[in-house]
């Protein structure tokens, strides 16, 4: 059994991963993929029923990140886990690389080619239908952002997931209250946005995003009432780990200057990341 | 070598015309700072509207605006503008003759190594597919000035696509007549002809330069706009060189090559060479790496015109 000690260390490890490709590849979501980096590290760490030697069990559970962008926190967890060589990673944007700015299925451990945001959600109503209609047991787990949400076709998945009852599903917002112009509320404001998931007919739960042992009971838990799809809020923060990059619009895909690299690496190793 | 990307030329050109008519409106979808709208944001706040990571909502909030008397320019990365909001722009833009401009930003290959959700290499052939709607991609950033002048005076519907880094210069300056669906000759010359469109104007100028000092004389055609098409020239081109080689930053299938070779097979065929992009996902990369890669370059488009001389 892992602990949430360990799964803080590796959620560390990861980010430092993160900040070596951007800075490697000099391009990436770095600001996004710190957001999600503790959701992800929960989700394929101790829930997710994935097997990298056959990534493509009849029953594995499904994941899709749906706010594509954030990549690099993804394959960094992919690479780790052994669904392709670690050393790989290295090649993170290069030309002809198959690890490119975006989720790829020709990517070992990813199912949908991903990006243009506003797609996930109903990709995953699609494969929780389809375990229902199987009698598969496997769960489909996605994870959106919140400038996301004002994609239309979300709601169009959510009110499907309800009328389907497709209490298989757990959809994840990662509510950093940042998008690429600013705060979500500048740019276009969601509040209530709870009340909106709930009004859809959701089951839904607030989580700090960051909170490890909290996401994973909340995760292990699902579905929390039988017939309901589950919305996973997960207030985050934008950035999360490297001081400098934190709540700042900037580093949505900023890439760190030499100095800033060095300094980010420093932090994430106090935080008990290993040697730089 | 030019620094100033062509999106900037744009928002400078919205916010010089803005202040003085307030009913040109701006549409971002979380997309101000890829398409350097920044400063029109900053001047002229009243006239931009913002609608958050939502391409249909922005194309259909745009034709309500121009529907209402409002000139609108839409700016959004040409691969969501030209895809997410289909059937927006089918219905709400060009069936419905709304005074909306679409600029799609980023077109291409300027996301290379994003992957195929963020090329836009079909925003074309799509468009060109829907009656009432004009396709322009300015060579330069001289050029990009004028375009979004003409759109200013004319209340269709059209489609601007444009690269996201700064260009080479073709033009030395803004003022050479130009007109929407009117082709420039930029070489002259009867041995073969080289039309391009938008930033590939570039590669065709170079390439008839490189053929000049070995004595073959390229016709260059810069095609700026792709619809309404300027058919005389081609015809004419057909007639008076008789080989044409076409090269766009699109699909080979749909595009400039699509639209030249079906006025040259009708009226006056002769061989045609598509250079584009062929029909697989494109390559990852930077846009130089992957226009390389294709053989959208200098050298490539030598080679093959001198097997086309042959
Ligand atoms: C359909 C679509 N429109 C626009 C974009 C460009 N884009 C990439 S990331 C992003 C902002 C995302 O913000 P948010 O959903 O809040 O994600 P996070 O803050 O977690 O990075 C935008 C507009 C896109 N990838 N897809
Ligand atoms: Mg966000």
């Amino acid at each position: 059994m892992v602990t949430i000690e360990d799964l803080k260390a590796k959620a560390t490890q990861i980010r430092k991963d993160v900040i070596e490709m951007v800075y490697r590849a000099k391009t990436g979501h770095t600001g996004s993929s710190l957001s999600n980096t503790d959701i992800l590290t929960t989700l394929y760490y101790s829930i997710l029923n994935v097997d990298p030697e056959n990534p493509d069990l009849e029953n594995r559970d499904r994941f899709i990140l749906s706010k594509g962008h954030a990549v690099e926190s993804y394959y960094a967890i992919l690479g780790d886990k052994g669904f392709f060589p670690k050393e790989e990673l290295k090649t993170f944007s290069e030309f002809g690389s198959r690890l490119i700015g975006h989720p790829n299925n020709k990517v070992p451990g990813v199912e949908m080619n991903t990006g243009a945001l506003g797609h996930g959600l109903s990709i995953s109503v699609g494969m929780a239908l389809a375990a229902k209609k199987n009698q598969g047991s496997y769960r489909v787990f996605t994870l959106m952002g919140d400038g996301e949400q004002a994609e239309g076709s979300i709601w169009e998945a959510a009110m499907s997931a309800a009328h389907y009852k497709l209490d298989n599903l757990v959809a994840i917002i990662d509510r950093n209250k940042l998008q690429i112009s600013g705060t979500t509320d500048f740019v276009m404001e969601l509040e209530p946005l709870e009340d909106k998931w709930k009004a859809f007919g959701w089951e839904v739960i607030a989580v700090d995003g960051h909170d490890i042992e909290k996401m994973q009971q909340i995760f292990a838990a699902a579905p929390i009432t039988k017939g309901k799809p589950t919305l996973v809020m997960a207030y985050t923060t934008k950035g999360k780990g490297v001081c400098y990059m934190e709540n700042v619009p900037h580093w949505h895909h900023g890439v760190p200057t030499v100095e800033e690299y060095e300094q980010a690496l420093e932090e994430l190793c106090d935080k008990g990341g290993g040697q730089p | 070598m030019n620094k100033i990307p062509n999106r900037q030329i744009i928002c400078d050109t919205l916010v010089e015309f803005g202040k003085d008519d307030q009913d040109i409106m701006v549409l971002t979808s979380d997309s101000r700072g890829s398409a350097s709208m920044g400063n029109f944001a900053k001047e002229l706040p009243e006239q931009l509207i913002e609608v958050g990571i939502a391409e249909q909502n922005l194309v259909g909030i745009a034709a309500g605006l121009a529907a209402s008397g409002k000139k609108t320019f839409v700016a959004s990365p040409a691969c969501f503008l030209s895809m997410r909001s289909i059937e927006q722009i089918k219905v709400d833009v060009a069936y419905s003759q709304t005074n909306v401009k679409l600029i799609g930003i980023s077109g291409g290959l300027s996301y290379g190594a994003l992957g195929m959700s963020h090329h836009s290499l079909q925003d074309i052939a799509v468009m060109r597919a829907i009656p009432g709607i004009d396709i322009i991609l300015p060579a330069d950033r001289f050029e990009t000035k004028l375009v979004i002048k003409a759109l200013l005076t004319n209340k269709g519907a059209a489609y601007v696509r444009i690269g996201r880094n700064a260009v080479a210069d073709i033009y030395e300056s803004d003022s050479y007549d130009f007109q929407i669906g009117k082709a420039i000759t930029l070489s002259e010359g009867n041995d073969l002809t080289i039309i391009a469109t938008g930033e590939m104007v570039k590669v065709a100028v170079d390439t008839a330069a490189e053929l000049k000092t070995i004595g073959i004389a390229c016709r260059v055609l810069n095609m700026h706009t792709i619809k309404p098409l300027d058919e005389g020239a081609i015809i004419k081109a057909a007639k008076e060189t008789g080989k044409i080689i076409t090269i766009e930053e699109h699909s080979i299938f749909g595009g400039l090559g699509s639209a030249v070779a079906e006025v040259v097979v009708q009226n006056h065929p002769v061989p045609v060479r598509i250079l584009g992009i062929p029909d697989e996902p494109a390559i990852p990369g930077k846009s130089q790496e992957v226009l390389a890669y294709y053989g959208l370059c200098t050298d490539n488009v030598k080679k093959i015109a001198l097997q086309l001389l042959k």
